[in-house]
């Protein structure tokens, strides 16, 4: 493939060292000429000078023939502008903007960009993982069998709190296994009722797993 | 007419000026609270900090009920990026922004944009000054 790379900072640099290395014909965008220089040494001749908003630059960098454009700049508004020129007047195929503000994923879709990395947001879903309240913990997957035993841990102002087993809307290949409670094993009954703290084992089909989710983590769920 | 001025340089600021005292209600927003010493203490319009690539400034600063936006920031992307949020976001009406590249400019143009080029207007008008004649088309 022909990658664009727009931008010649750090995320730009390693990018393109990795792409290089998996043998993709790449050039990099740098306005700096003193960063360009030491990109061009220790990554070859693949360094091009110039600001990549610039749709003359574009032009000479053969954008009308790159498979793929990554503008990957410190700033969010020159990576849009550069994926739009890109897009719009080069035709080409896709387009991967980073942005830093991830308040702009919603405007870079509206204005035709759809695909956008956010580092803030990757750090933010990787806090996430670690606060489980919010999301089911996969914990083991029987790959040949296709069944998933996941976790659910019901948080105190969650609206399952009270709520007995024999209500709860389970999808059908999937059933409730045990409970931990303060550290203790439960084994369930249609009867046993659900309280805040309660570390919910679950089993089911992979394809369900999102069904489960929303049963135990949105507002709608009895 | 309900203006929303990004930028308050002294393009921002001047147009600003002109257009409040011709009786319309405008609101400017500038990242530096300094800026807004350019319009002098007679403007009756509205002033508000922040930066207007952000939806939720440019809620605050009432793009909602604008009818018109300018674009007057000293980046040519950003005037761009704002420029296509209240266009294309917020619908507002009348959407100018100023692009100091020409053929950013153009490009933008042709993607529904109304951009004013300074760089064209200004070197036009050295030109007309100079020679006394309109120049033809500029050489891309």
């Amino acid at each position: 493939m022909y990658i664009i790379v727009a931008g010649g900072g750090k995320v730009g640099f390693y990018l393109g060292r990795e792409l290089l290395a998996q043998g993709h014909e790449v050039l990099l965008i740098e306005k700096d000429p003193r960063r360009a220089d030491m990109i061009q040494n220790e990554l070859g001749n693949v360094v091009m000078v110039g600001m990549a908003d610039e749709a003359a630059i574009l032009e000479e960098a053969g954008a009308a023939r790159a498979d793929v454009i990554c503008a990957v700049t410190g700033d969010d508004e020159d990576n849009l502008v550069i994926s739009q020129v890109a897009r719009k007047r080069f035709r080409v195929p896709r387009a991967i903007a980073r942005i830093n503000n991830p308040k702009n994923e919603e405007i870079f879709r509206l204005l035709g960009i759809d695909e956008v990395v956010s580092s803030t947001d990757l750090i933010l879903a990787a806090l996430e993982q670690e606060i489980p309240s919010e999301t089911l913990v996969p914990l083991l997957r029987l790959r040949h069998a296709d069944v998933e035993i996941v976790e659910a841990i019901i948080g105190p102002g969650s609206p399952l709190v009270g709520t007995a087993l024999r209500d709860l809307r389970l999808p059908e290949q999937s059933n409730i296994a045990v409970i931990i409670r303060e550290g203790n094993p439960i084994f369930p009954n249609p009867a046993t009722t659900l309280r805040a703290g309660d570390e919910v084992i679950a089993m089911t089909r992979s394809n369900l797993e999102e069904q489960l989710r929303r049963l135990f983590f949105s507002q709608a769920a009895v | 007419m309900n203006v929303l001025i990004m930028g308050c340089g002294r393009v921002g600021a001047r147009l600003a000026k002109l257009l409040a005292a011709a009786g319309h209600e405008v609101t400017v927003l500038d990242v530096n609270a300094n800026a807004f010493a350019r319009l002098g203490s007679e403007f009756t319009g509205t002033t508000l900090l922040g930066n207007g690539i952000d939806m939720d400034v440019l809620r605050r600063a009432g793009i909602e009920r604008a009818d018109a936006f300018v674009a007057a920031t000293q980046g040519d992307n950003r005037n761009i990026m704002a420029s296509q949020i209240a266009q294309k976001i917020f619908r507002v009406p009348r959407v100018v922004t100023r692009i100091y590249d020409p053929i950013r400019s153009d490009t933008f143009a042709e993607l529904g944009l109304h951009a004013i080029s300074p760089t064209v207007l200004g070197a036009n008008a050295f030109y007309e000054a100079l020679t006394g004649n309109q120049p033809s088309p500029p050489p891309s």
